[in-house]
């Protein structure tokens, strides 16, 4: 693959083509989920990028997923409707057993199963993930799983879960990251079966949901890699989902910048461009700037995932300064715009609200900080 | 049967195009490049005929600059079998002549004997709208342009042309040049494991020498410019005030 990609990125925004800013906009309108859209990227092979070629996918690693999700989003679409096969791809082929990955990933790869949720946040815990409270209790062949989940997205258009629960109660373990394992959780199995699914309602069009679990019994084979050591595990996928994250923000940063540079030319007021004030040309140029700096980021961190090495630091650092450059430009796109930016039509209201999310999600703007605060830097610890 | 698709590289039709300073053509720099969208057109028919088991290969060719390796990998995600790159220039602002490109053509057809060609009915950066016809008489072969159906039965193939008062159909003997229109069909978009498997596709590089043609233009590009900018319009009150003006302005 070339630096630039740009073989992904023709091919995918020749699909995206396909889908122009009316669909999504209808998608929205109707609280959807875009059906059609993420059957075409199935079929064209996009979702299954990151499965080895020996289960038929295509080997590539999450710099080209990121690339596919950044271009997702500045075509005008929600990669959030789809990342979710990307980054739980990482925790199934880096901790997976052989007999696990044979029996899923071809299947994945064909567009056959989904894999696209993930199930480690809870009422009571957010990022104190340590602190989980559902349990999954081993009784012969079975676990059993006991519990609440929360903000657990895309549950109603994927087959698989992966599950983060309490193998051994907090009170027992020597370090409280440990005593945690990692589940693959059958949906259709278990929905209706100890698992009851409840949608919540939210300003953005993305489907998430609060789970609760009552008895559901999982067979013991589901547990991904050793008992106890799921914490350790899943921290792979949430750096995998940073980086991708931070991808699809400059996709959205690109995608605002674009439309406000171009309104901002041909839009006349008192018989000259608006934007041929400073005024209005400087934000967007901050904008732009912060999100070329934050691509630089973006690539490190995926660069570092892909090589095996510690990316906890850049993967945070580039959905910050992603997630903040997309807000930028997006403040900027919506206030040249006028009254237009908060016309549907315009499809810049949507984007708006689709790219605040990465402030708060996956993880919220002050915890990153003090991520860096206290495990980059060193500094005392406040919690 | 092999099918030849010669696929060219131009800028892209999404670019606004900008005219060089010195008026010797269009700024090429740092300018996105695609292959030409009726040769896509081409291409997607080839990989048709082959998908209905009435082509056996599919072979892309491209000539010019080296950098049009990459439109051939497209035609190969697309589908395409191999490729042929034939570089007969090192300038991307130096675009080869459609005589020098036919004369190529036929250079390769000598060596792969398919038993049709397809081609864009015309590049959409000079519009030339001559290579197949050329190639057509350089081979001696029959002729079908801007085809928007194709039926090969046999020996022959049945042509609907786009012509001016509108669709005139033809049957031609094989083999045959067939260049395509704008609605023969709707191109596909490359999945991502036929991007990986183009990777590894066969894609030989020539040079124009190794067919015998020289390569240097024999046509002398004197100024280029851009279509002057529109003039504003004006309201007019009624049809009475509508009239007079069209007739001021010499319209009417």
């Amino acid at each position: 693959m070339s630096e630039s990609h740009q073989d992904i990125r023709d091919a995918v925004r020749a699909l995206c083509a396909e889908f122009p800013p009316e669909y999504h906009r209808k998608v929205d309108a109707e609280r959807g989920y875009p059906d059609a859209f993420v059957e075409a990227l199935t079929k064209a092979g996009w979702m299954a990028a990151l499965i080895p070629e020996e289960y038929g996918g295509s080997g590539l690693g999450l710099t080209e997923a990121s690339v596919i999700m950044e271009e997702i989003n500045r075509s005008g679409g929600n990669s959030g409707a789809c990342h979710g096969q990307m980054y739980n791809m990482g925790t199934l082929l880096r901790h997976g057993s052989d007999a696990q990955k044979q029996k899923y990933l071809p299947r994945i790869a064909a567009g056959e199963l989904r894999l696209q949720s993930m199930g480690v946040t809870e009422p009571t815990t957010g990022t104190d993930t340590t602190k989980i409270k559902t349990k999954a209790e081993k009784r012969g062949d079975k676990y059993v799983i006991n519990g609440q989940k929360v903000w657990i997205s895309r549950v109603q258009h994927s087959d698989l879960m992966i599950l983060l629960a309490r193998t051994t109660p907090l009170a027992d373990v020597t370090k409280k990251s440990r005593g945690m394992s990692i589940f693959i959780v059958d949906l259709r199995d278990a929905i209706g079966n100890g698992l009851e699914v409840k949608p919540i309602p939210n300003m953005v069009n993305h489907e998430t949901n609060e789970l609760f679990f009552d008895n559901l019994e999982i067979p013991a084979e589901n547990l991904i890699g050793e008992e106890g050591m799921g914490f350790k595990y899943i921290l792979d996928g949430l750096n995998a989902e940073r980086a991708l994250i931070a991808a699809e923000c400059i996709g959205d940063g690109y995608w605002f910048i674009e439309k406000v540079t171009e309104y901002a030319k041909t839009r006349e007021v008192f018989g000259r461009p608006i934007g041929q004030n400073q005024g209005v040309q400087f934000p967007i140029a901050e904008a732009h700037i912060e999100i070329e700096a934050a691509n630089l980021m973006r690539f490190e961190a995926c660069r570092l995932f892909d090589a095996g090495e510690p990316c906890g630091a850049q993967a945070n650092m580039a959905k910050y300064l992603a997630a903040k450059a997309s807000w930028e430009a997006a403040n900027a796109c919506i206030q040249f715009h006028g009254g237009f930016g908060f016309a549907a039509e315009y499809d810049v209201e949507r984007k708006f609200r689709e790219t605040r999310l990465y402030q708060v999600a996956p993880i919220s703007t002050n915890l990153i900080l003090s991520y860096v605060a206290e495990h980059v830097l060193g500094l005392p610890r406040s919690f | 049967m092999k099918v030849i698709v010669p696929v060219k590289r131009v800028i892209d039709y999404n670019v606004k195009v900008r005219v060089k300073a010195d008026g010797s053509g269009v700024d090429l720099a740092n300018v996105k490049m695609s292959m030409n969208p009726f040769d896509e057109i081409a291409v997607e028919q080839a990989i048709r005929l082959k998908e209905a088991g009435k082509a056996d290969e599919v072979i892309a060719v491209s000539v010019g600059v080296k950098q049009a390796q990459e439109t051939l990998r497209t035609a190969l995600a697309m589908g395409a079998d191999r490729a042929i790159l034939v570089i007969a220039s090192d300038d991307v602002h130096t675009d080869i002549e459609p005589l020098t490109v036919a004369k190529i053509l036929k250079g390769i057809i000598d060596e792969e004997q398919p038993g049709l060609v397809l081609c864009g009915k015309q590049a959409i950066d000079n519009d030339m709208n001559a290579t197949g016809q050329m190639l057509s008489a350089l081979m001696g072969w029959s002729q079908a342009t801007f085809a928007s159906e194709l039926d090969i039965d046999g020996d022959s193939a049945t042509v609907t042309r786009e012509v001016d008062g509108g669709l005139q159909t033809i049957k031609v003997n094989m083999p045959t040049v067939v260049t395509v229109d704008l609605r023969l069909n709707e191109p596909r978009y490359a999945s991502l494991p036929n991007i990986m498997k183009a990777k590894k596709k066969p894609l030989d590089e020539k040079t124009a020498a190794d067919y015998g043609v020289d390569a240097s233009p024999r046509l002398e590009i004197v100024n280029t410019v851009e279509p002057a900018a529109r003039a504003a319009g004006i309201k007019v009150g009624s049809v009475d005030e509508l009239i007079e003006k069209l007739k001021e302005a010499g319209a009417v």
